[in-house]
């Protein structure tokens, strides 16, 4: 509706409310950080002048996705990762992704049990997330949340999925590093050559390693994944070759090795490859921004002209046929310069979004 | 360009009305958890986003999880019989860290007579055994602030 959307004073208290949010959690309040992470949450005015002022100070933080089916362990290796990087005195955030239920959008976040032995630790930060209906294994604000995180200073964040089945692929370009954890129960050979959740792996972990069957999962993987070609064919990504690992969370056996393997990949993937997932990244926080865009668009048009309802149905076909142009004009050089620029921090994700739309439709940001 | 990257399945639009959301917590160090769960499982029922703690959190634990998580309510669930101790401790740590607009309420085993001091402690309600989910949500919905 119409009347949602901000009247230019709303948008002025907004700003200057976002403001001053910033400056505190610049400054280390984690209060206000945590206000932040609700408003861009929520997708509030505050939390697009915020991002628009967060986003460019951000770029520099590891991001590394944990990901893999549910009860694999994923929160209580998050929880190990955490005791090893703070032995190293590096500040981490934690985003954890559980799902909302389809039915009622309630939602029980659980994740942080695993991690309460670092609740009281000034260096770590922990932020429960529900999905709120997105179906990538992350919320639509997660990659967001870690750009705020990023922004005030953490060196780490670690993105922790809902648990994920074998086609939530999204984390890969919310990270710079995707952590795949597998129990040794995962299945045989003909798992390991599916398509999905192991194809965009950078590592792979076999957790429970304490439990039979768990290095003889893990050398099957490897056994599989020894077949991948090394070149890439022409127009797509090259394939990777992901580390497996063995690891028991519970007891901390093979962290420091994981560890060691995230910072080597961090390390190789300051190249073309690790560019290609930031460019993905930059694409997809673009895409969310136009996608809310073109959909306010729609509604206002909607309380305008009150549309009975077949013509809203309209509108909504409106927005596909933009997406579709969208398509075909980030495929043009200007909109890849934009996203570039967003991959590199040098323009947030709305300016960018905004930019296209003038581009394509002659729509400046005001409707 | 693949939109599966950038968010797959129906388009969701930004929440103006956001789920409430609760912190339920076990301070202390009493073992019994059920209590808890069933509850955490019925709030999700009505809609809220729940985080649970887990078992023998200390009161700086719990109130630097309803920080971190910016929860709207912190429930507090004990059946150890510390209550008196360990709940005022909550609400006056919740004002020192400038949580004063959380709600705060407790459930477990607590004697009628102790009520009252809880009230004054700050607590904005206490739930027995017997109370209905749907009791403790529509309290939820009629007493949580609300927040930008």
């Amino acid at each position: 509706m119409a009347e949602t959307r901000a009247s230019a004073p709303g948008e002025i208290a907004a700003t200057q409310r976002a403001g001053a949010l910033c400056d505190a959690a610049l400054a280390g309040d984690r209060r206000s950080l945590s206000r932040l992470l609700t408003a861009v949450e929520n997708r509030t005015p505050i939390a697009e002048a915020a991002l628009r002022r967060l986003y460019p100070l951000a770029g520099r933080a590891q991001l590394i996705g944990i990901t893999g089916p549910p009860g694999a362990g994923k929160s209580t290796l998050v929880a190990a990762l955490i005791a090893e990087l703070r032995r190293a005195g590096r500040p981490v955030a934690v985003v954890a992704v559980d799902p909302s239920s389809p039915i009622t959008g309630g939602a029980v976040l659980g994740d942080r049990v695993r991690m309460q032995a670092y609740a009281t630790d000034d260096g770590v930060f922990i932020r429960s997330m529900a999905s709120r209906g997105h179906s990538g294994g992350l919320s639509s604000a997660t990659t967001a949340a870690a750009a705020v995180f990023d922004a005030v200073g953490f060196d780490v964040v670690l993105i922790e999925t809902v648990g994920t089945g074998q086609s939530e692929v999204e984390v890969a370009a919310a990270a710079d590093t995707t952590v795949v954890v597998e129990a040794p129960e995962m299945g045989d050979e003909i798992q390991a050559i599916k398509a999905g959740l192991l194809e965009v792996a950078d590592i792979i972990v076999v957790n429970k390693g304490d439990r039979p069957g768990a290095h003889r999962a893990a050398a099957q993987l490897q056994a599989m994944l020894a077949d991948t070609p090394h070149e890439a064919r022409p127009g797509r990504p090259a394939p990777k070759h992901p580390e497996v690992l063995v690891t028991s969370a519970a007891t901390g056996d093979g962290v420091v090795e994981l560890v060691a393997a995230i910072d080597r990949h961090r390390s190789v993937a300051r190249d073309p490859n690790g560019d290609a997932t930031r460019l993905r990244r930059a694409e997809a926080q673009v895409w969310a921004v136009l996608v809310d865009r073109l959909h306010e668009r729609v509604r206002i048009l909607e309380g305008v002209r009150a549309m009975a309802s077949a013509q809203a149905l309209d509108g909504v076909h409106a927005v596909e046929h933009a997406g579709a142009n969208i398509a075909a004009a980030q495929n043009s050089t200007a909109a890849g310069e934009l996203l570039r620029a967003v991959a590199t921090h040098d323009l947030d994700p709305y300016a960018a979004a905004d930019e296209i739309l003038h581009r394509l439709m002659g729509v400046a940001s005001e409707p | 360009m693949q939109s599966e990257q950038a968010g797959s399945g129906r388009y969701h639009p930004p929440m103006t009305d956001r789920p409430l959301k609760v912190l339920i917590a076990k301070p202390g160090l009493d073992g019994h958890d059920r209590g808890a769960k069933v509850l955490a499982r019925g709030l999700r029922d009505e809609g809220f986003e729940v985080v649970y703690t887990g078992l023998r959190q200390t009161p700086e634990m719990i109130v630097t999880a309803a920080l971190q998580e910016d929860v709207d309510v912190v429930g507090l669930s004990i059946l150890s019989g510390a209550h008196m101790t360990l709940v005022p401790r909550v609400c006056a740590l919740l004002r020192e860290r400038g949580l004063d607009d959380v709600l705060v309420t407790a459930g477990g085993i607590i004697p009628d007579e102790d009520v009252p001091a809880l009230k004054k402690a700050g607590v904005a309600a206490v739930f027995g055994p017997g109370t209905t989910i749907a009791t403790v949500a529509d309290f939820l919905r009629a007493n949580a602030r609300p927040r930008d």
